[in-house]
């Protein structure tokens, strides 16, 4: 849609400009990083989910790129180009095209092509001061782009960690359940076997192997796993090695030694997972829930509250907001606060943000870098202004 | 006469000689004409119907299109390459031979790993100690996705196979694969188990209707008269 209507480009161009000045103004500076990108990082780093809506293409030379499905892996590639120690902060804008497979081949509120402006702010150890920081931009571009009528929507996927962390389970299922978190299906399966008293894995013959691994040290285990496939014939291949297989079977020995999920526990989960609603509301209920199950939520249930205060300090209207928990369970590599900002009318969101200090060390950093980013869909944003006036 | 209905049919392999067969079972058979080199062809005994011989692949992209009317291919083709398959043809009789299942085979020794559930533990386990994806090899990309996705499985990559995909696991280029299988000997002889839970499609040859070519009165007749040949053989 973006290049298919000389009208809409101009509309469009004249907006990116006022975006565009808008985060330049802020401090901001602005880039342009590659359109062709490697696939291969795309693929290892965010899997087959995006590929399946990613143009990927073999160029002559034999090399698989994509072209970018959005820009924040872009940038953050920028990022790492110029400050390969990751040991500088830096606040990059870009308005450029991104383009996503469309099953029905494209529609107005889903075009193959658009373009996203945004905003990502790395290396910022303040990260409450930079959460507030990129919301109240991404609300200050679209309002002076000419949006009036919208509201907010929030998660924050480190305050589910803490109720994880906080709550009594054996670390494997704690491992197993933050894992899932991103696959609702899954995890609401796995929490409801748990909750019946049963065992992750349930009782295949896997289980009946692992029972007789129960009692030994890893390297008799490792041994006696050696001897059973020497014993049938199977050789090892598929990359990965004995010490691999043993310690998942190691793993469900102990699943099966292991107490059963105290009933409480996945019904906190469940009561937290359905929280949603204006955000003091929200922050009241959690406290609730907290409180009910003799849990501290400490530090992110603070962060989470100072947040708000801040944001509505500064003059964000909050009673209209939404804060869902189980909002932002669809994107993998966010790490914290997530939001987005909804125009009446429009169904899908004009624009979109969150934080992911996971993703750059992913991408090579040498560390963990704090990062926070938003990105604003113009096509969109231009529809839901228009509809507006 | 003009044709009014075009019909295409695989031309090579298995499922050329089984449709072969089933056309001659049902009293019109296979035909071609003119010379060989032209891949063209007639049922015999009905006029109005032009044959086109192609390949099994080929057949799914010219029902997409509407350049047939009708075609015979396997299900998984047609699973595997149209994004919205019930908006591109009409299912409109399974034919019995093509007889394939689609399945996901890992390696026997990975005996910690028995249903699509564990392959997502796995995936966790080998993205910590080989920092990577688990990667599927396999023609089936769409299917692939879709069912791992079903399955909340997403710790993976698919690397494309063309040929010889059962030896890819121990050929180290990939560490598993979904491919298709019939008897499970291939598997068995590569050191492959399918998965307790990792049949992803019982696939067969079927009929298939285009839904983007125009179905005017003739063309239909010519249709409703083949599927009644085909469903009642002669003697």
């Amino acid at each position: 849609m973006a290049a298919e209507s000389a009208k809409e480009f101009e509309a469009l161009e004249a907006q990116a400009t006022t975006l565009l000045d808008t985060f330049r103004r802020a401090g901001y500076e602005q880039v342009a990083p590659s359109i062709l990108q490697p696939a291969d990082i795309f693929l290892d780093q965010i899997g087959e989910q995006v590929r399946s809506r990613t143009y990927v293409f073999t160029d002559l030379a034999g090399d698989e790129l994509c072209l970018r499905p959005d820009l924040t892996v872009p940038v953050s590639r920028l990022y790492l180009e110029r400050h390969p120690k990751a040991d500088q902060p830096a606040r990059y804008c870009y308005n450029g095209p991104a383009f996503r497979f469309q099953p029905q081949g494209g529609i107005e509120a889903h075009p193959r092509e658009f373009r996203q402006a945004g905003i990502e702010c790395f290396g910022e150890s303040d990260k409450e001061s930079a959460d507030v920081e990129i919301v109240l931009l991404a609300v200050e571009a679209v309002r002076r782009a000419g949006l009036k009528d919208f509201r907010l929507r929030f998660g924050d996927i480190a305050l589910f960690y803490a109720l994880l962390d906080a709550l009594s389970l054996p670390e494997r299922w704690r491992l197993k359940l933050r894992h899932y978190f991103w696959r609702p299906p899954a995890f609401h399966a796995l929490l409801a076997r748990l909750a019946r008293g049963e065992r992750p894995n349930g009782d295949g013959p896997v289980m009946a192997l692992a029972g007789t691994l129960a009692k030994e040290t890893p390297e008799r285990a490792e041994e006696l796993v050696a001897a059973y496939l020497e014993e049938r014939g199977l050789p090892l291949s598929g990359n990965r090695s004995l010490t691999e297989i043993t310690a998942r079977l190691l793993d469900h020995a102990a699943d099966l030694r292991a107490d059963p999920l105290g009933k409480e526990v996945a019904t906190v989960i469940d009561y937290y997972l359905a929280v949603s609603g204006a955000p003091k509301e929200a922050a009241k209920r959690i406290a609730m829930i907290a409180h009910g199950a003799g849990i501290d939520l400490g530090p992110a249930l603070y962060a989470y509250t100072r947040r708000f205060e801040r944001l509505e300090e500064s003059g964000v209207d909050l009673d209209q907001a939404i804060f869902a928990t189980e909002f932002g369970r669809n994107l993998e590599y966010y790490s914290g606060l997530v939001f987005q900002i909804e125009a009446a009318g429009v169904d899908d969101a004009i624009a979109g943000g969150g934080r992911y200090d996971g993703l750059l060390s992913h991408l090579g950093a040498p560390r963990e870098v704090p990062a926070i980013g938003s990105a604003i869909h113009t096509e969109r944003l231009l529809a839901a202004v228009g509809r507006g006036s | 006469m003009a044709a009014k209905l075009f019909i295409a049919v695989p031309s090579k392999g298995r499922l050329k000689d089984a449709a072969a067969d089933l056309f001659a079972r049902a009293g019109i058979a296979l035909r071609k004409k003119g010379h060989e080199r032209f891949y063209r062809g007639a049922l015999t005994g009905l006029d109005g119907v032009e044959v086109v011989y192609t390949s099994a692949a080929e057949i799914v992209h010219q029902l997409k299109t509407g350049r047939v009317h009708l075609g015979i291919t396997g299900e998984d083709l047609i699973r595997e390459t149209l994004a919205d398959v019930d908006f591109s043809v009409e299912f409109l009789a399974p034919l019995g031979f093509g007889r394939a299942d689609v399945v996901v085979a890992v390696p026997d020794c990975w005996i910690d790993v028995g249903r699509m559930a564990d392959l997502e533990d796995v995936a966790a386990q080998f993205a910590g100690v080989h920092g990577r994806r688990l990667r599927v090899a396999t023609k089936y990309m769409n299917l692939t996705r879709r069912f791992f996705t079903g399955h909340g499985v997403t710790g993976y990559r698919i690397v494309e196979s063309v040929g010889a995909t059962e030896a890819t696991p121990a050929a180290g280029t990939a560490e598993l694969i979904v491919d298709i299988t019939t008897t499970g000997t291939t598997l068995r002889a590569n050191n492959l188990k399918v998965l307790e839970d990792g049949l992803i499609l019982k696939s067969q040859a079927h009929l298939f209707a285009s839904r983007a070519v125009s179905w005017d009165a003739g063309a239909s007749k010519l249709r409703a008269a083949i599927l009644a040949k085909l469903k009642t053989p002669s003697p």
